[in-house]
């Protein structure tokens, strides 16, 4: 056999493979949701429950981004700029969320916030309702996704070594300053990649939520959970009509990521 | 923490400004969302005494669970070394029209909810879909067995071990592949004892993180698991069963045994992750 002949059998074998594990099941999603017409798939994603899931699960993607990219940033400052002793055990410990299942960190939140957990008693007195609440759900999208933006900073700036740092800070310059005018400008398609990515898990947590929620529909139901609750009543068409949204949200995912890591390639070559 | 000297004999540290607000933002943050979090799932148990911890984790059904995340997981990471392993290499090695997209497909079950990829597999699998249809022709029921589980799991496992070999092979020089076939090598020699020994690091580090997440998974395989009792639970829904029976202790059992592996298969993975920048340091 040939190499040429060996080259188009892996390929093809491997285009194959994409296409039955990975294709089939995105046409699957949108086959199902237009089984019963344009009309019924659209009544579908605009129903009320539809549209409080979808707001829900924005608010919990806001809200985790905003907490994970605080965290990425100071994180990857600490790690990259400075020396300490324990660097490798900090940077473990960061990725625990990664290794740990879904299921275990919606646990946790009910093991604090819970009947019997001891911050029970605290939130009864302030009268603050954490699990089964939209708190809870936001707490548990953030960990689930806590390590994703400092993941994707911490060996860029890793790379770009800390001179220039160092240089603007003995020329008097502030740490924010600092940060700002040399260190931004290098890592923002990295930052914007890990954003991304963080986007991604937090539109799509369902392990994590799914035990934190109690799926009170229109008060706690994210879309994930929504097309659960409407595969287990049969609903196919309107489970896979409402996961077609999360579906499209996917692709456009895929595709941002390609450009920015098109860009990110480009900056480091 | 003490200022370590550079060769110059100038203490490093301290050029930069702001080490105090980085290091403090970080450790607290860390603190209240996971590491004060996990730090409670022991002391729920304290209460428990160590046999009836025991008793919960060694309890029969929950040992069959095991058994099924265990075994399925290990199928999966398998059949994903070696598919991981080929899309690598095609991916890396050869040019042909609609690379990129397929470049790009392959991160799709980390763009894809869990809970969507769960239910089109299930129906794609299932008797009456398009897959699963094929298979009960010939008897073979995918949906609702340990099969169903292990195509899940492959499925979310697949990015970890292409992603892992990718660079490794990007990095590999042909060179060493033709200085082989000009000494007479066979192909298959050659990808033995030139490649393999390259990229097995890398394999089997994507290996034990396609593996590590295969076990923890939840969403993806929660619905074409069926969750029979004793045949088709995975571990992580016997956390869920206790939790809605309110049996907080036992969940936090189940939690703990898991919580202890995958740090073992993170530690494994650290070893090896330092074994391949030594390796690529090395030569």
């Amino acid at each position: 056999m040939g190499s040429k002949a060996i080259k188009i059998a892996l390929i093809l074998l491997s285009a194959s493979f994409v296409t039955i594990m990975l294709i089939l099941p995105l046409v699957t999603v949108l086959t199902y949701s237009m089984r019963q017409g344009w009309r019924i798939f659209v009544s579908y994603i605009t129903d009320y429950y539809t549209i409080k899931a979808l707001n829900l699960t924005l608010l919990a993607a806001a809200v985790t981004l905003a907490v994970n990219t605080v965290f990425g940033i100071f994180s990857a400052w600490s790690i990259t700029k400075f020396r300490f002793r324990g660097k490798q055990a900090l940077t473990t410990l960061i990725d625990i969320p990664f290794s740990i299942s879904p299921i275990i960190a919606g646990l946790v939140f009910i093991l604090i916030f819970g009947r019997i957990g001891w911050a029970y008693p605290l939130m009864e007195a302030w009268n603050v309702k954490i699990v089964f609440a939209v708190p809870g759900i936001v707490l548990a999208t953030v960990f689930v996704t806590f390590p994703f933006v400092s993941r994707e900073l911490i060996p860029l700036m890793q790379s770009q070594g800390s001179e220039e740092e160092e240089a603007a800070a003995l020329m008097g310059a502030s740490g924010f300053l600092i940060f700002r005018k040399i260190t931004f400008p290098h890592i923002k398609w990295g930052l914007l990649y890990g954003v991304i990515l963080c986007a991604a898990r937090a539109l799509g947590e369902f392990g994590a939520v799914s035990v934190v929620s109690g799926h009170l529909r229109g008060k706690t139901n994210t879309l994930p959970l929504h097309v659960e609750v409407l595969f287990n009543e049969f609903k196919l068409t309107a489970s896979f009509a409402v996961a077609s949204i999360l579906v499209v949200i996917a692709i456009i995912v895929l595709i941002l990521r390609n450009i920015v890591e098109y860009r990110l390639k480009r900056e480091d070559g | 923490m003490s200022g370590l000297k550079t060769p110059s004999g100038r203490l490093k540290r301290d050029v930069i400004p702001g080490f105090g607000l980085s290091m403090g933002v970080t450790l607290t943050m860390l603190s209240l969302i996971v590491l004060i979090p996990l730090a409670s799932v022991p002391l729920v148990l304290k209460d428990y005494s160590l046999s009836e911890f025991w008793r919960v984790v060694t309890d029969r059904q929950t040992i069959a669970t095991y058994k099924v995340s265990f075994s399925c997981a290990a199928a999966a990471a398998v059949i994903n070394v070696f598919f991981g392993v080929l899309l690598a290499w095609v991916l890396t090695r050869y040019k042909f029209p609609g690379r990129r997209i397929l470049d790009g497909l392959i991160e799709l079950p980390f763009a894809l909810p869990t809970a969507v990829a769960g239910v089109a597999l299930t129906t794609l699998y299932s008797e009456r879909g398009w897959i699963g249809y094929l298979f009960s022709k010939i008897g073979v029921k995918i949906s609702y067995t340990t099969t169903g589980i292990t195509i899940a799991m492959i499925f979310i496992g697949i990015p970890f071990v292409v992603r892992s070999i990718q660079p490794v092979l990007e990095n590999l020089d042909p060179q060493y592949e033709e200085a082989a076939a000009t000494l007479g090598a066979s192909r298959a020699r050659i990808f033995t004892s030139v490649v393999v020994p390259e990229i097995l690091p890398a394999a089997l580090t994507g290996f034990a993180l396609a593996f590590a997440r295969a076990i923890g998974e939840y969403g993806s395989v929660v619905f074409i698991a069926g969750n029979i009792p004793y045949r088709t639970q995975i571990t992580p829904l016997m956390i869920m069963n206790k939790l809605e029976q309110f049996n907080y202790p036992a969940a936090a059992s189940i939690a703990l045994v898991m919580i202890v592996f995958s740090f073992l298969v993170l530690f494994g993975v650290n070893i090896l992750q330092s074994k391949i920048s030594e390796i690529s340091r090395g030569s």
